[in-house]
């Protein structure tokens, strides 16, 4: 086991765990943002850099603190390191860097995103970002285009988090999807726009920060706090079947995996990912489809978790703060 | 001129050849090497002080000798050729004039390291030296020097040159192996270190051109009298790629610790600053490096004479300082503006950045833009704090050197020229089209 501090909280976990990590089993503000890493996707994370912390401690053994700020989604612990995260104002502001850096070429078309409302990015943006944008340069941008039938991306809200990627190498059998040309210019697509025929490759949409992919079946079609999200689960071959519903009235209009408090598919019973199949998330759209298990808690500090059923007044600042976001894009 | 021991016999007639190779004593350290153990060619070039010649300037010794060991896994050895760091260009001269001697020091250094099959990786663009690398090799082949059982000894060497596509990240070691195994050319995140997982996953060691040839040398003075070259911590001798405004822009061998006034005006190295003009700056490294003005590139800030030694030119931080780096030495003169070169720099680093960062994916382009719009004669004050600002939040928040290496030229032209960019702001005149016209570039 190793014991680590992180903002002066202490926990003991194995070996081998990362800052990251480490911080979610503390949890609470402690725990650094995340973009581009994902738990259970092999060699994911270390790309945003949203959660660069500052170990001012290398560790009992070493205390040195580490010379550089740190990318806690890979660094591990070791016994004894004493981490800072929101405690640090170099951290801060080097967050507050990535941010800027992450929105410079952002469309900032969250009044047209179905991602709003449940994006890391706004969230991001809004906890660690600064009001207003030193940017005065024309926004880089991409044409449409389609990932299959099903899934549309719209590239210049991509933040090339590469968590798309990973899905396509590690649940897509076949690989067509990736990443093409190099540093501004960079695009996620699948080579010469084939389409990915893999059952998995809606997961795509799940595990995407931002509304950089998105579903076809539900593009435009309400806004996410306008929806009811369910538990319901099917028998499926393919996958484990069970998925969020997003019902109005009674009509399902998207059906997503389940995503817990760090927005990533949470496990099923049996410890792996609870991935679901493209008939599960494209082809069901009755009610009938579905066995209910009830309403579904909706964990994260988005605009969604504060939606009707909690707290009206704060969706509408939040609301008209994207309004002036988006304003403020325009302009530029 | 001091000790000549990477670019002697230069002058003999098909020193690119087998032949003319052995005829000045090539390949003799090779058999000097084979009768000796492995590990004590490692405590040689230990002894020696050798330090990375592409830039980072690490021990290579001590590089060697951390090198993993499982047994029964392959090791590696690479040799990175990709030399594209702007102002340098000695690898290529010296692979290109000498390619057998880095075919020497590749078996040498396999044979220390206990790698049987070793790569070179050479940058795109240099496909003729891809050529006469090639035929050094099959030479090579042909003469018992690579294969198996080598000179009877038992060790079996295969060389590969493999030639990439241009892209300057390739260079870095983590993202030339990437690219190496096919994949595109990202940096990799560290650790594991290539020394513990490397190419194919197993230990290997990356090593610069110049590098891989000083073993040749070094075995064949022996480590101790390659250390007698130089001073203190900066042994032997340095090729340097000089360039820019002076008389005699070449690639010069010289012993570490020459002073930098006299290798910028004595006739055998640059030969003073052409035109009879007065030295401005000189970016001492490769355009990575920071720049310095001429007092401080000339003498320390304590006042000493700075020296073409790693510890020297580092003397003062980056406050007064600069690095040896590559060894890529650009010298500019009075007419050179320091807004207009930075921004030279600036748009190559916003081509080249891998983009897996978003802090040099999108600070490169971002710093690019807003020198650019400077040279158009529509900067604000402001901008200067904002470039300084950016450059700052790139600095050390990435995954590979690539985004300091970004924002370095930009802090230091900052630092150090601060008053030529308000000049360009309150002048208001635009030389970007002009200067995009004649270096004859797209504006992007
Ligand atoms: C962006 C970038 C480009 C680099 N390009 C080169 C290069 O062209 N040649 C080189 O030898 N080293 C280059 N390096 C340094 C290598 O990563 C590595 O440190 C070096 O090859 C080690 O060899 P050495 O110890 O012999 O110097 C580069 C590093 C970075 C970050
Ligand atoms: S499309 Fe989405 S998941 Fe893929 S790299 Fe871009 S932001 Fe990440
Ligand atoms: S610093 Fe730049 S070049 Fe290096 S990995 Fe990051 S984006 Fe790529
Ligand atoms: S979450 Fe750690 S770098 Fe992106």
């Amino acid at each position: 086991m190793a014991r680590v501090t992180i903002d002066g909280h202490t926990i003991d976990v194995p070996e081998g765990t990362t800052i990251v990590e480490a911080a979610r089993k503390i949890g609470g503000d402690i725990v650094p943002p995340t973009m581009c890493y994902y738990s259970t996707l092999k060699t994911s994370g270390g790309y945003c850099r949203t959660c660069l912390v500052k170990v001012t401690k290398g560790s009992d053994k070493d205390p040195r603190p580490m010379p550089k700020l740190v990318v806690g989604c890979r660094q591990t612990v070791m016994d004894g390191m004493e981490v800072q995260n929101i405690t640090s104002p170099e951290v801060l502001e080097a967050r507050e860097g990535v941010v800027e850096f992450l929105l410079l070429n952002h469309p900032l078309d969250c009044p047209v995103c179905d991602q709003a409302g449940e994006c890391d990015l706004q969230d991001l943006s809004y906890a660690h970002g600064d009001e207003g944008t030193r940017t005065e340069f024309r926004r880089r941008t991409f044409p449409m285009k389609s990932i299959g039938d099903k899934i549309k991306l719209h590239m210049n809200r991509c933040i090339m988090c590469y968590r798309c990627v990973k899905v396509a190498e590690q649940l897509c059998p076949e690989r067509v999807h990736g990443v093409l040309n190099r540093g501004w210019d960079a695009e996620i697509s699948t080579y010469i726009e084939k389409a990915i025929d893999s059952e998995w490759s809606g997961n795509m949409i799940d595990v995407c920060p931002v509304g950089a992919l998105t579903d076809k079946t539900f593009r435009f079609k309400s806004r996410v706090w306008f929806t009811k999200p369910l538990d319901a689960h099917r028998n499926c071959d393919v996958c484990c079947g069970k998925v969020a519903i997003w019902v109005s009235g009674d009509a399902v209009l998207r059906v997503t995996g389940r995503k817990g408090v760090y927005h990533e598919i949470e496990n099923t019973e049996d410890g792996k990912p609870g991935w679901i199949c493209n008939t599960c998330r494209f082809e069901k759209k009755n009610l009938s489809d579905w066995v209910i298990e009830g309403p579904r808690h909706i964990d994260r500090h988005s605009v969604i978790s504060q939606n009707h059923y909690e707290q009206l007044k704060q969706l509408k600042q939040d609301l008209s703060r994207q309004k002036q976001i988006g304003e403020k894009a325009h302009n530029n | 001129m001091g000790r000549q021991l990477l670019l002697d016999n230069l002058d003999k007639p098909g020193i690119n050849t087998l032949s003319g190779y052995q005829q000045t004593g090539g390949y003799e350290s090779l058999k000097k090497a084979l009768q000796m153990k492995p590990e004590d060619i490692v405590t040689e070039v230990q002894k020696s002080g050798l330090r990375g010649r592409g830039g980072a300037g690490f021990p290579t010794g001590m590089k060697w000798s951390f090198l993993a060991k499982p047994p029964g896994e392959p090791r590696y050895l690479i040799c990175n050729a990709d030399e594209s760091e702007p102002g340098t260009f000695k690898d290529r001269y010296l692979m290109q004039h000498k390619p057998h001697i880095l075919v020497e020091g590749m078996i040498i250094s396999s044979f220390a390291l206990g790698a049987n099959t070793s790569y070179i990786y050479i940058r795109g663009e240099m496909m003729y030296v891809y050529h006469i690398l090639q035929k050094a090799i099959d030479e090579a082949y042909a003469a018992g020097y690579l294969g198996k059982n080598i000179l009877g000894s038992g060790f079996d060497l295969d060389l590969h040159v493999h030639c990439g596509a241009g892209a300057y990240i390739c260079g870095e070691e983590t993202a030339l192996i990437e690219s190496l195994e096919g994949k595109r050319g990202n940096p990799r995140i560290k650790p594991p270190f290539p020394a513990v997982k490397g190419l194919w996953g197993c230990p290997t060691v990356v090593n610069n051109v110049e590098t891989i040839a000083a073993v040749v040398p070094i075995i064949r003075i022996t480590g101790e009298e390659y250390a007698k070259i130089g001073v203190g911590k900066s042994t032997g001798t340095k090729l340097i790629s000089a360039s820019g405004h002076i008389n005699k822009p070449g690639v010069y061998e010289i012993e570490l610790g020459v002073p930098v006034e006299e290798f910028i005006y004595s006739e055998q190295y640059c030969g003073g600053i052409r035109n009879g003009k007065k030295l401005k700056a000189v970016v001492a490294g490769g355009s990575s490096v920071p720049v310095l003005p001429a007092e401080l590139i000339l003498k320390t800030a304590n006042g000493e004479a700075r020296l073409m030694t790693y510890e020297s030119l580092a003397d003062g931080g980056f406050a007064t300082g600069t690095m040896l780096g590559s060894g890529g030495f650009i010298v500019m003169d009075e007419d050179t503006s320091i807004v207009k070169n930075v921004w030279n720099f600036s748009r190559f680093y916003h081509h080249e950045s891998c983009g897996q960062c978003s802090p040099c994916r999108e600070g490169t382009g971002w710093m690019y833009k807003i020198l650019s719009r400077l040279l158009d004669g529509k900067g604000e004050t402001k901008d200067i704090d904002l470039l300084w600002d950016i450059q700052r939040k790139i600095e050390g928040k990435t995954i590979c050197p690539f985004g300091d290496a970004a924002a370095w030229p930009v802090a230091a032209s900052i630092r150090h020229f601060r008053n030529e960019f308000e000049q360009y702001i309150s002048k208001g005149k635009s030389d970007v089209k002009h200067y995009y016209r004649i270096n004859n570039l797209q504006e992007s």
